[in-house]
């Protein structure tokens, strides 16, 4: 009774926030009701006693995935108003696309029945209440399907260089890098000059920097050392 | 409330016993929301991205009802794999979205197809 009501509420919740996903205006309000359609899928998930996928639901997509979209569509500055225009030149066909594919599914569903010795055929049956969902999940991905559990590791992995790799910028504008190439064929670095022997630098015109001064010795009498020297100086 | 309804996997039952029917109706349902969500957002690569999410989110909850229907785990497994190339594919095509929103400044759907050469 309890469980029967509660699943007509989170089922009419799930089926409203879709419908707020799909036609909403704002893609934020998209993503915000698409956070609380799978919440209300998770509840869905409890109710059929899959504990485990309705946490990883909850976790996976609540946590991360939809988060990821809500980033996106905050980070890119997008004119959201010119995305709606096609709206009513594609609603018509999308309906009756839509409604061709619901009554399909009606008329499969309506006319499907499990097999009589379908009990019989089941590859892994549910165990016992003694044995939670997860552990009953734990010990299935853990021996049979193992090779299938380290492959989505995998597609995780592949997943997430791509990522990195698709969005790094070439050069980030606030870090040098060496590049050999230019760095050594640079014209000013290096001058070639074929001197004589016992020839200075000075007489060959390759001009160094000049020495620093020496400082020079304080002058004991301002007025006598003016006196002395001053024809020579002016 | 005793009336009694036709389920979609056959059988009468009465409204108050969840089975695999409302399970399947509700999901149906969902599917046909996911497919209309990218005829009605034709342009918007995100919405249509969030959309496909609504159709994996379907079809993991078909898969749950009749692992839970047949007392059998090997759906919960299956929808395990699905929720994880979902995540992965939606990594993925974010980060595409980025990229293209860098180069070309807008993300509508018919510019992309300037990609076909």
């Amino acid at each position: 009774m309890i469980a029967a009501l509660a699943f007509y509420v989170f089922a009419a919740i799930l089926i409203a926030s879709a419908v707020m996903v799909v036609t909403s205006r704002n893609p934020v309000h998209s993503v915000l009701f698409l956070i609380l359609a799978f919440f209300n899928a998770a509840a869905l998930f409890l109710i059929a006693g899959a504990e485990f996928l309705a946490m990883i639901l909850v976790i996976v997509y609540v946590g991360a995935v939809a988060v990821l979209f809500l980033f996106i569509v905050m980070m890119l500055d997008i004119d959201f108003s010119r995305m709606r225009e096609g709206l009513q030149r594609y609603a018509p066909i999308g309906a009756v696309i839509g409604g061709i594919l619901f009554l399909e599914l009606l008329f499969v569903f309506g006319s499907w029945q499990f097999a009589p010795d379908a009990t019989t055929l089941r590859l892994n049956a549910t165990p016992g209440p003694e044995v939670t969902n997860t552990e009953a999940l734990g010990r299935l991905i853990y021996t049979d399907y193992i090779y299938l559990f380290q492959v989505a590791g995998l597609i995780l992995l592949v997943a997430m260089i791509g990522a990195i790799v698709l969005t790094l910028r070439d050069k980030p504008a606030n870090s040098k890098r060496q590049d050999i190439a230019v760095q050594v064929a640079r014209a000013e670095a290096v001058k070639l000059a074929n001197p004589p022997a016992r020839a200075g630098l000075g007489q060959l015109g390759i001009v160094r920097r000049p020495l620093p001064e020496a400082p020079k010795p304080k002058a004991v009498g301002h007025d006598d050392h003016h006196d002395h020297h001053g024809g020579g100086h002016h | 409330m005793t009336t009694t309804t036709t389920t979609m996997a056959g059988g009468t039952t009465e409204m108050l016993t969840i089975g695999l029917g409302h399970y399947l109706t509700v999901s149906a349902i969902l599917f046909v929301l996911g497919v209309l969500g990218i005829f009605l957002n034709r342009k918007n690569v995100i919405v249509i991205l969030m959309s496909i999410e609504l159709l994996l989110l379907s079809v993991n909850l078909n898969m749950v009802a009749f692992s839970s229907a047949l007392q059998d785990l090997t759906g919960q497994v299956f929808a395990l794999f699905v929720l994880t190339v979902a995540a992965a594919e939606a990594a993925i095509g974010l980060a595409i979205v980025v990229i293209y929103f860098r180069n070309r400044g807008s993300i509508e759907v018919e510019d992309i197809s300037t990609l076909k050469g």
